[in-house]
């Protein structure tokens, strides 16, 4: 479903990605992790296009993402994306929120998208707040009407980049059963962060980035019985610790 | 149609243009100067605890601000005469003349300006300077002068500097007074020798290379205080 | 003061002074609108051009604004009335057609207008940069296209924050249609100037200026915090006030 295929990416003279390969199967759940400024956030970014690369490519579901002559709109389209900051428009009622781009890019009508996202609210339980602004809500609700906003748009994958990250302690869960769920009803899940929660639970694959390498890419099994690299082992008893 | 233009003109009359422009500066930075003298102590009176104060302050300011700058220097020129002659006791106005009502329109209208400027610079200030200061045993004008305006002052300098940029140009507008600034010195060349388009165009052009040079260097500067702080 | 004098009637005309100088103000009020819609207009393209990715667009933005910022106004004036109909035949050959009021007006709209696009569009660029990359990014992942981003994610949100620093725009703009005296266009500050002169009423006629001007700009002031007001996105804090 997502080819990444030998990327790397410098802002100037420096680094971010080197040499990033990997792929993602139809129904797979991946977790990447790794400390701050491995460049994680920046891969997932890369497929769907949000961050240029210099070198390499990815493909997903068979379109390639740097050909010139890709429909990138069409193809971010396909894809859902779930942001650390939750990224709803704050001028815009949930309603809103959920149709737009089911409206504009899908060319739906109004009263099939609105069928559509109120749907996907009810699915994260917040049916009653159609009529809010994002504002109004907590982080939590916020990052679960984003879920459903890209739900909406019956993606064939969704990309999580630390959905959790933001959130007061008391809302992380709230949004993770909402991911777990949708990791068990086969959505293809590509997701950055540090919940080992989550990954022990649901993912199929782990993989650890260090630096802007892909250090480590493993089924979860190998990645929590002992990781290969002295780095990656590092990072989990940090993380676990906590 | 180009062929008609005639930019000697402007070599025959660059003395003449100079001095004008010589007024100008000096215009400007006197203005510039007591306007940010009289503009501080407007701030503080702006930020006074006592009322009367604060609202006479502010009501000054507002009245500067919502008025056209044309109107302002009007308003002088014809006022300057009487407030003079009450201040100093005469017994009849002096003749003042527009050049000279011009220092004095300039200082309190960009006071006001400069008010606001200097009012955002102390209340960047944190409260904790101020504590510390009277903690320190300074009296209110002690702390004022040793402690918040230096600060204020350093960290809106950009400011300023940009708001001078302003009135520098702003200043051109005397020459609707018949003042021989640069621009009403250009206006009187332009006429006695019917030349309009050669002169306004290189007006525009000495003012654009003036002031974007000015607030480019403004710039840097801003950048350097960014850098230290 | 007294108020007689603005009964009194123009020495050659049928007006009264204040009717005079409410013809002023008629055509200040005139101004500085067509100018505002084509300042709002110009400005916003030029603001949005600003923060797009692309290198030459964002220079000649760049240049746009610095061209019109860094000339004092009543150059431009004198540009826009004198040069440009003296280097452009075209011009000029249209210009003689108008008569001067027109020619007056069309010059102050035109000129008010680039002047304060300029304006515009750095307050519409700051505004468009102080939201988060992320809300662009947002709108990108959905698969709204550049244009459709703009226009339901980022400039919505961009002009509610710049509610606060249009209005002194706005009221920028009212204040220097003033300067369109120097090319003669009959505005409220002409007018002003005009009974002064013809009557030695100095104080009279520039008090009741002053007085106008500040009633403007009051209720442009009420007027811009009713529409904040009506805007204000629920739940969101706008920076400052």
């Amino acid at each position: 479903m997502i080819e990444i295929n030998n990327i790397s990416k410098w802002y100037g003279s420096f680094q971010v990605l080197s040499d990033c390969t990997t792929s993602v199967k139809k129904g797979e759940v991946v977790v990447v992790c790794g400390p701050s400024g491995s460049g994680k956030s920046t891969l997932i970014k890369c497929v769907n296009a949000l961050e240029p690369f210099q070198k390499g490519d990815i493909i997903v579901d068979g379109i390639s993402v740097t050909d010139p002559k890709t429909n990138l709109s069409k193809l971010r389209a396909r894809i859902g994306m779930v942001f650390q900051n939750f990224e709803l428009f704050p001028h815009m009622r949930i309603t809103d929120n959920l149709t737009l781009a089911q409206i504009k890019v899908l060319g739906r009508s109004r009263e099939e998208a609105a069928a559509r996202g109120l749907k996907m609210l009810e699915r994260v339980g917040l049916k009653e707040q159609a009529h809010k602004f994002p504002g109004q809500l907590s982080g939590g609700q916020q990052q679960r009407v984003a879920i459903a906003r890209a739900l909406a748009m019956d993606p064939i994958a969704m990309l999580f980049d630390e959905p959790t990250s933001a959130l007061d302690p008391e809302m992380i869960n709230e949004v993770l059963d909402v991911m777990v769920e949708l990791a068990k009803e086969g959505m293809t899940m590509m997701c950055v962060t540090h919940e080992m929660g989550f990954a022990r639970k649901v993912a199929h694959r782990v993989i650890f980035m260090d630096q802007g390498r892909i250090v480590e890419d493993d089924t979860k099994d190998e990645f929590f019985g002992k990781p290969r690299s002295e780095r990656a082992q590092q990072f989990l008893s940090k993380i676990l610790h906590h | 149609m180009i062929g008609d233009l005639d930019f000697e003109v402007i070599g025959r009359s660059l003395p003449y243009l100079l001095r004008g422009l010589q007024y100008t500066v000096q215009l400007t930075v006197v203005a510039a100067l007591g306007g940010t003298f009289f503009g501080t102590l407007l701030a503080m009176a702006r930020l006074s605890s006592f009322r009367p104060v604060s609202l006479t302050a502010a009501g000054y300011v507002n009245l500067m601000r919502s008025v056209p700058l044309l109107l302002v220097i009007f308003w002088f020129y014809f006022l300057a005469p009487v407030i003079v002659q009450s201040v100093m006791g005469w017994e009849r106005p002096p003749q003042i003349g527009a050049e000279r009502s011009a220092y004095i329109t300039f200082i309190m209208f960009e006071a006001a300006y400069f008010c606001e400027i200097m009012r955002a610079g102390i209340q960047s200030i944190s409260k904790g300077q101020v504590g510390a200061a009277f903690a320190l045993g300074l009296n209110y004008w002690q702390a004022m002068k040793l402690v918040i305006l230096p600060q204020a002052f350093r960290n809106m300098l950009p400011v300023l500097l940009t708001q001078t940029i302003v009135l520098f140009q702003d200043v051109s507008l005397v020459s609707l007074l018949n003042v021989t600034d640069f621009v009403g010195a250009s206006v009187k060349i332009a006429q006695r020798d019917s030349r309009v388009v050669e002169m306004y165009a290189f007006v525009a052009v000495v003012y654009f290379i003036l002031c974007y040079s000015l607030s480019t260097l403004v710039k840097q500067l801003q950048r350097r205080i960014a850098i230290i702080h | 003061m007294h108020l007689g004098i603005f009964l009194e009637q123009v020495p050659d005309g049928n007006m009264a002074w204040w009717q005079m100088l409410a013809s002023g103000l008629g055509w200040t009020l005139a101004t500085a609108f067509f100018a505002w819609i084509m300042a709002f207009v110009l400005g916003s393209i030029v603001g949005v051009v600003r923060t797009t990715d692309n290198h030459w667009a964002v220079r000649i933005g760049d240049a746009y604004v610095e061209l019109f910022r860094n000339i004092p106004l009543i150059v431009q004036f004198f540009i826009w009335y004198f040069v440009v109909p003296g280097l452009v035949l075209a011009v000029k050959r249209w210009v003689v057609t108008l008569d001067p009021t027109q020619h007056q007006f069309v010059t102050a709209v035109i000129c008010l207008g680039f002047f304060t696009s300029a304006r515009i569009a750095e307050q519409v660029r700051s505004g468009i940069q102080s939201l988060s990359r992320g809300q662009r990014n947002a709108g990108y992942a959905l698969g709204l296209t550049q244009t459709q981003t703009y226009r339901f994610v980022l400039l919505p949100m961009a002009y509610r924050i710049i509610i606060p620093p249009l209005t002194s725009e706005i009221m920028n703009l009212i204040k220097n249609t003033a300067v369109a005296y120097s090319i003669g266009l009959v505005e409220l500050f002409f007018r002003t100037r005009e009974m002064a002169e013809m009557t030695f009423r100095y104080f009279d006629a520039f008090t009741a200026a002053t007085v106008i001007y500040v009633v403007i700009a009051l209720t442009a002031n009420r007027v811009m915090a009713l529409i904040e007001r009506r805007l204000a996105v629920p739940g969101y804090i706008t920076g400052g006030k």
